[in-house]
């Protein structure tokens, strides 16, 4: 097939073949990765934008270094930085970055659908490296390029993901991934941060850790964050990771090849205990390394787009 | 003053049951008896109707404040266009219309410049903040016909009940936006599968509910009238129509936008699509036209909320809530309810009119002889696209525009002068 797409938003917007499409270009780029000299010429001479309107570290470094592995031009704009500040319009600012003849524009904004809004304004490409609670498409792709290298595939495979799944791009990223490319998807954790409504898209929900992760052959814990806790949402961190945290006695109830996933960063004994964190069914920081490959994929086949 | 004299119209007059062809004659700025003109403007109107001119009881003028977005001038010609005769303006200006001096300015105004009837609106609190009790009295003796804090809900329940007994004593209707702040507090659209599936902040339909349940409970203790505005979920529109079976003296409103969008809008990230209360579920908006068919609902207002291009221009989040809606309602709940077959135009009539005026306290609305001569006329039949580029509002924040729609007005008449004036 060939790529069309002069953004990349979400999973929500691809098809499964478009998916399956920069997962097998991401396996071509980790080889590169592998080799000695892992530079190439793709992007020369193409500028790209890191326009983070929200705080990323990680997600931040691994488009920076992919940029760099493509040799693309890199600029990088955090919101503190821009002119946000001063009472300039978010369609203004990056009407300003794009009228610099910028090819490519990374962005992460704490707004759902901030992308979509510039992305239909803008002639560069648009690649949301997170947007709000919506989506944060990499890291999906990264997670099923994961999945699909320990696991071969996606069908009828199960998925649990644990968490705060109400407040997260990532989880609902996985999901429509997953969906799409067949697998069974469970969300699950406490009711106040796992909303029953994910039922009416074909996903199991379910409050038990135990249910949750019985006969899953992927395991992937969110991160929970502290301030959910004072919105009143569970009441400590204590009782959350008793209740939903996996530690080395929940493998009494886990197949014994359950892969474990994190998107980072994590709370270690909270959501994760360390031991598993770091123990051998633990795919964590391939991960990581996953996704350098992933996002020299998505930003080669969007940029191809500009030809 | 000049006189006219309508031919052949179908005259809807719901206050007198009347719905047959006829004329409608027009002299001094009253209506009265075709027989006792001399020299009348006769205007045909074969093919169309006629009735009473329509009640917006739910506009926001912004003015003073945001003159930008809307001005008295510009909003009162857009209700012109949309066949509104009356408007009732909402407080929440810059500064708000919370003392007597904030509401002589708007009647000087709307005096000098407006081409409708501008009906002015008081705080029931100071700023509308929910803290104190405006001067409720010297807001009356300034001309106000009913008290809101709209934009915002008296979350002090004991300063509630104040405020419905203190107006109760100076006749005045409560306007109510119903919200409970700490459940609606950061939410940009509906809670419900699609603010889910967006990861948006959500707002619950409990937030606007709890607040009627306790208007309710108020309106039966105090025996005064509480008006529900922008009533948008199901379990409201049950709430109200048990109170209303009760004979609670409680009445509820429901905008154009809310009748006919749902929450799934909201997947493109427009603005447009972004008011509060949000658009909910299709389940809750056909349990809106259930009240209006059956009588709960009685009013439809727009909430007519300007904003200009570039406020709206920005991240869903970021955006203000609201829409305009004073020249696209007649249309929009033509094509919804009537064209659609839901109700027969002369159940939606009264919902622009006599619901209205009876939220007001205005008695007799109708076309009877001797009274003002305030007069919406529009073809059923005519069908055309909304294009917002020939707005008489200033601000352009709508979902409809492009849409095919059928209801066109064709003439507002206030106090016997034409006031808008297209295709007849």
């Amino acid at each position: 097939m060939q790529w069309k797409r002069k953004d990349l938003l979400g999973l929500y917007d691809l098809s499964a073949e478009e998916i399956t499409f920069i997962l097998d270009t991401a396996a071509e780029f980790k080889k590169v990765s592998e080799r000695r000299v892992k530079k190439v010429p793709a992007l020369r001479g193409m500028t790209v934008v890191n326009f983070f309107v929200e705080p990323s570290t990680r997600t931040r470094v691994s488009f920076e270094l992919a940029e760099q592995r493509l040799s693309a031009d890199i600029v990088n704009m955090q919101a503190q930085a821009s002119s946000l500040l001063k009472g300039e319009t978010l369609l203004d600012t990056v009407k300003n970055i794009e009228a610099l003849q910028v090819d490519l524009v990374v962005m992460r904004h704490s707004a759902t659908g901030a992308q979509n809004f510039i992305a239909d304004r803008l002639k560069c490409g648009v690649i949301n490296a997170g947007d709000g609670a919506h989506e944060h498409p990499t890291q999906g792709l990264l997670d099923l390029f994961t999945i699909r290298e320990k696991k071969g595939g996606f069908k009828g495979l199960n998925v649990s993901i644990i968490g705060d799944i109400l407040h997260s791009r990532v989880a609902r990223s996985n999901i429509w991934g997953l969906l799409k490319l067949g697998a069974n998807v469970t969300v699950a954790g406490p009711s106040t941060l796992v909303p029953r409504e994910f039922e009416e898209i074909g996903v199991r929900v379910c409050h038990n850790l135990k249910d949750a992760v019985a006969d899953a052959d992927v395991v992937n814990l969110l991160r929970i964050q502290h301030e959910r806790q004072n919105n009143g949402f569970f009441p400590g961190i204590g009782e959350y990771a008793s209740h939903f945290g996996v530690k080395s006695s929940t493998f009494d109830f886990m197949r014994p090849d359950v892969l474990i996933m994190h998107p980072g960063p994590i709370n270690r004994d909270v959501e994760l205990a360390g031991e598993v964190a770091d123990g051998k069914n633990s795919v964590i920081l391939e991960q990581v390394t996953n996704g350098l490959a992933v996002r020299m994929a998505v930003l080669f086949l969007v940029a191809g787009c500009r030809k | 003053m000049s006189e006219l004299l309508f031919k052949n119209a179908r005259i809807i007059d719901p206050a007198r049951n009347i719905d047959q062809i006829g004329d409608i004659a027009v002299a001094d700025g009253v209506i009265v008896d075709p027989g006792k003109l001399n020299s009348p403007e006769v205007i045909d109107l074969t093919g169309k109707i006629l009735s009473p001119g329509f009640i917006d009881v739910h506009v926001h003028l912004r003015q003073p404040g945001n003159t930008t977005a809307e001005t008295i001038a510009s909003g009162s010609a857009a209700a012109a266009a949309g066949g509104f005769t009356s408007i009732v303006a909402m407080p929440n200006t810059s500064p708000s219309a919370d003392t007597a001096g904030a509401i002589e300015y708007l009647r000087r105004i709307a005096a000098e410049q407006a081409v409708v009837k501008v009906l002015p609106c008081g705080n029931m609190t100071k700023g509308g903040k929910g803290e104190e009790m405006a001067g409720i009295g010297s807001l009356k003796s300034a001309g106000v016909v009913a008290l809101s804090d709209d934009g915002k809900c008296i979350q002090d329940h004991g300063l509630m009940r104040h405020v419905v007994e203190y107006a109760k004593s100076f006749e005045l209707p409560i306007l109510d936006h119903c919200e409970e702040s700490t459940l609606a507090s950061g939410g940009v659209m509906n809670e419900g599968k699609w603010s889910v599936l967006l990861g948006m902040h959500g707002i619950p339909g409990a937030a606007e509910e709890l607040i009627i349940a306790r208007n309710i409970i108020f309106a039966r203790q105090i025996n005064w009238r509480i008006h529900m505005q922008h009533v948008s979920t199901r379990d409201s529109v049950d709430m109200i129509r048990r109170a209303r079976a009760k004979g609670i003296p409680v009445t509820g409103e429901a905008t154009p936008h809310h009748l006919s969008l749902t929450d799934e809008n909201v997947k493109k990230f427009d603005t447009n699509y972004k008011m509060n209360p949000p658009l909910r579920t299709e389940d809750d908006r056909q349990a809106l036209i259930e009240g209006i068919v059956d009588g709960t609902i009685t009013v439809i207002a727009t909430d007519h909320a300007p904003h200009t291009e570039t406020a709206k221009l920005v991240e869903f989040d970021h955006a203000p809530f609201g829409i305009i809606g004073l020249e696209t309602a007649l249309p929009v709940c033509f094509t919804q309810l009537v064209a659609s077959g839901v109700i027969t135009v002369d159940k939606l009539i009264p919902k622009l009119t006599t619901g209205p005026a009876e939220v007001l306290g205005i008695k007799n609305y109708s076309l009877a002889e001797g009274n003002a001569a305030d007069i919406t006329v529009f073809d059923p039949q005519a069908e055309y696209v909304i294009d917002k580029s020939k707005f008489r509002s200033k601000s352009r924040n709508t979902p409809f525009d492009g849409m095919t729609v059928r209801g066109k007005i064709n003439l507002t008449v206030v106090d016997g002068k034409i006031v808008y004036r297209e295709g007849c």
